[in-house]
């Protein structure tokens, strides 16, 4: 099929993600499996959407680099040098033994041993993108699995450097093996300090400049251009463009700017990386697997269960809980976007062979698009509850507590700096990895994952907890939690924030007794306020407010009693006007009644 | 010598409807060495900050309940003061020594006119009578009990009357004195 226009192939990208990713979703298949599906449908195999697919994925990979310069953002530099171990250890071990495993096995099936060895490391890598999305769905950052994932992925990336600066020496021409290597890492050496430097004493002042004009895109395109420029700048000296915005990303993580930083790349890098995986999924090259199915396939199995196995070495040797390990190993287990790179470069200097570096592109695609898959089914064999039950990094103490409080958000914040307060014991679930900091810091017990899932609620001990508070901001999740948990835990003392009145009358059907509608009592406090700056004495401004609640009461528990959805709407009006006119002679008496005696 | 500090803790549910005691109230409320409290403006949920009452008394010398007779009491918040502020160790028993020889002075607004509040009359006991309770309160607090000013007859009281009164209870502060007669 003909290129279309630049508009056009937007429309399909952007049409493709919209369809398949929601749809993968719901097939509990995941987001990345989205994409890559999206990229096979509209490729140059299925539908021949789109047929130029190595430009979009070279342009693609930014989304890598923004997501490493994100991750940058989060990681300082004291908790960067904190890592240093398994970084070093677990990254240093998996890259390298994998690196001589795989060579080993090329060097088997007769190549070279120049090309078996630039096969070793190309594969020995594994995916960033796509282990870092798989680990951001599931909430595993903060887990030792999450810290060890990170380590290893880290240290690739920094082994990219040195991987492509050997390239020309394993030139089998002999052409591109002078001093090129030699002066390739003096240049890659000094585009380091040259970004160190400029992230250090360039950066802060441009920022400071900058956020004063006040001029939000101009603040925006800024922070594109530093991104743009420092992995143009790595491109240009042959180092991976994801290792220099990380390391401005860790450069900037104290600037007072990062949270701003953040909110600029945040959408450019989920569109970029969803492009990503859809352009993963053009370039399979079905054309070559229809050619050699047996040994395409042969080598996507044995590359994963090498890597696999020496990756549940290294999680062996690095201390992970047993029940996370299966999970873990499989979580790296596909060949990475940097395959690619090293691949075409490797392919340039004749370090490797055009048609053994295709078959290996065709294998890494593949490999990456089995990693989803493959972790539906290790959590389906592993069970959930104990794979779940990896504790967080930080230690808590293993103590029954009575109160459970799901969500901490600011409604469970409030709740449980109050309760903890008064030496309570209270366990908290939470998702969002912004929370963590936060639990740890009142030191109480968390778990982090999914609040609506009952294992982990029988993980976190539901079973000997009084009472549950419900402070999740998804309706449908209070509501989903409220009916699972009242059906399972009969004595369950269940309380919940709610949204509004429809919310509130839908937690009482599930068997929440009193649910507390959230804007409520800040709304009732604000009117009280406004009847005493009207010249209303506290306590009568306090009498009138009571007044009020107590008839909004009646009229939810007069709508939740109604049979129909019609009675519903006809019972909350006639309440509510008769309330109000009640009210309202209420006061005009009182405002015509003389001041009495007193 | 200084005038004595004086702590005017005022409780009235509903300034907006008060005659009697609001007038009492500003009537005095300017004077330097008053300090006025006004209790149902301080604590509308009855959630007395009891520390902040108890630093309060200590750094005054006369404590008065400035309030109308309500079921010939005082209206509830006060009686919720004095439950939580007067603790134990505080105000009475053996280490309860913080408002030793401070003097108490209950100052009441009332709507029937003197004459009812008699063994004869309608409410059969005289205020005095039925002011026992914060009598025998500031006694066990070791205060010295002065003589109540009452302000009867608030459902006809004219504005003479009112006005004189004000100013009488204006002078009585101004010229207060700890020294006994």
């Amino acid at each position: 099929m003909e290129e279309h226009s630049l508009l056009l192939s937007v429309f399909i990208y952007l049409l493709a993600a919209v369809v398949a990713v929601p749809v993968a979703k719901k097939l509990g298949l995941g987001a990345v499996l989205g994409y890559l599906l999206a990229g096979i449908l509209i490729g140059p195999w299925v539908l021949k959407l789109i047929t130029e697919t190595t430009h979009v994925l070279h342009f693609a990979e930014f989304g890598v680099v923004m997501l490493l310069f994100l991750i940058g953002l989060e990681l300082n530099p004291s908790k960067l040098w904190e890592m240093r171990r398994p970084i070093i250890g677990q990254g240093g071990s998996q890259v390298l033994i994998s690196t001589m495993a795989i060579a080993g096995v090329a060097l088997l099936l007769g190549l070279r041993w120049e090309y078996a060895l630039v096969a070793g490391m190309a594969l020995a890598l594994s995916s960033t993108a796509i282990v870092l999305q798989i680990m951001d769905e599931k909430n595993l950052m903060p887990t030792p699995t999450g810290q060890s994932g990170f380590s290893i992925l880290l240290f690739q990336d920094i082994a990219v450097i040195p991987m492509l600066a050997i390239l020309p020496l394993l030139s089998v021409t002999g052409s591109g093996s002078e001093a090129g290597g030699v002066l390739g890492v003096i240049k890659a050496l000094t585009a380091l300090v040259l970004i160190y430097l400029i992230g250090r004493y360039l950066l802060p002042p441009i920022f400071r400049y900058i956020a004063a004009t006040r001029m939000r895109e101009v603040f925006t395109a800024f922070t594109l251009l530093l991104v743009v420029g420092v992995a143009a700048l790595m491109d240009a000296v042959g180092l991976s463009m994801a290792l220099g915005t990380f390391m401005v990303g860790v450069l900037l993580s104290e600037s007072k700017y990062r949270h701003e930083l953040e909110a600029n790349i945040e959408p450019f890098k989920g569109l970029l990386l969803g492009l990503f995986f859809i352009s993963v999924g053009m370039t399979v090259n079905f054309g070559l697997l229809f050619d050699n199915p047996l040994l395409i396939i042969g080598l996507v199995v044995s590359l994963i269960a090498i890597k696999a196995l020496i990756l549940y070495l290294v999680s062996v040797k690095g201390k992970l809980p047993s029940a996370a390990r299966l999970r873990f190993a499989i979580l790296l287990s596909q060949g990475g976007e940097f395959a690619f790179v090293i691949l075409s470069q490797a392919t340039a200097v004749a370090a490797i062979d055009t048609h053994s570096a295709e078959i290996l592109t065709v294998v890494v695609a593949l490999s990456m698009m089995t990693t989803p898959l493959l972790m539906l089914v290790v959590e389906r064999y592993c069970t959930p509850a104990t794979i779940d039950s990896e504790k967080p990094v930080m230690d808590i103490p293993n103590e029954q507590n009575e109160v459970i409080i799901a969500g901490f958000g600011r409604v469970g914040q409030i709740i449980a700096r109050m309760i903890g307060a008064r030496n309570i014991g209270t366990t908290i679930l939470d998702h969002n990895s912004a929370h963590i900091e936060r639990i740890s810091k009142f030191g109480f017990k968390a778990y982090y994952g999914d609040a609506t899932r009952m294992d982990l609620l029988e993980t976190a001990g539901i079973a000997d907890a009084k009472i549950l508070v419900i402070a999740l901001d998804d309706n449908d999740q209070a509501v989903e939690l409220a009916r699972e948990a009242k059906r399972l835990y009969p004595h369950l003392k269940i309380l919940s924030r709610s949204w509004d009145v429809a919310h509130a009358i839908e937690l009482m059907k599930v068997g929440v007794e009193m649910p507390q509608r959230e804007t409520m009592y800040s709304s009732l406090k604000l009117a009280e306020e406004v009847l005493t700056n009207l010249g209303y004495g506290a306590f009568e401004a306090r009498q009138v407010t009571a007044k009020f609640e107590r008839h909004d009461l009646e009229i939810l528990h007069g709508i939740y009693d109604a049979e129909t959805l019609e009675d519903r709407i006809s019972i909350g009006r006639d309440l509510r006007g008769k309330f109000e006119a009640q009210m309202k002679s209420d006061a005009e008496y009182r405002e015509q009644a003389e001041p009495d005696w007193s | 010598m200084n005038p004595p500090k004086i702590l005017l803790l005022h409780a009235h549910p509903h300034p907006r409807k008060s005659k009697l005691n609001m007038r009492l109230l500003k009537a005095v409320a300017d004077l330097d060495h008053v300090t006025v409290k006004r209790l149902y403006e301080l604590y509308p949920d009855f959630q007395i900050d009891v520390e902040k009452e108890q630093q309060a008394l200590q750094v005054h010398d006369l404590i008065i309940f400035q309030h109308p007779m309500y079921w010939y009491s005082a209206p509830a918040l006060l009686k919720e003061w004095q439950d939580s502020v007067l603790e134990h160790g505080f105000s009475y028993g053996e280490a309860g020594t913080a408002l030793t020889g401070k003097h108490f002075l209950s100052v009441v607004t009332a709507g029937s006119e003197k004459t009812s509040y008699d063994p004869i009359g309608r409410n059969r006991f005289t205020t005095e009578q039925l002011l026992a309770p914060f009598e025998q309160t500031a006694g066990l607090c070791n205060m010295l009990w002065q003589a109540p000013r009452i302000l009867y007859g608030g459902f006809k009281i004219s504005k003479e009357t009112l006005d004189q009164h004000c100013a009488s209870y204006r002078e009585y502060l101004q010229n207060y004195t700890l020294e006994m007669e």
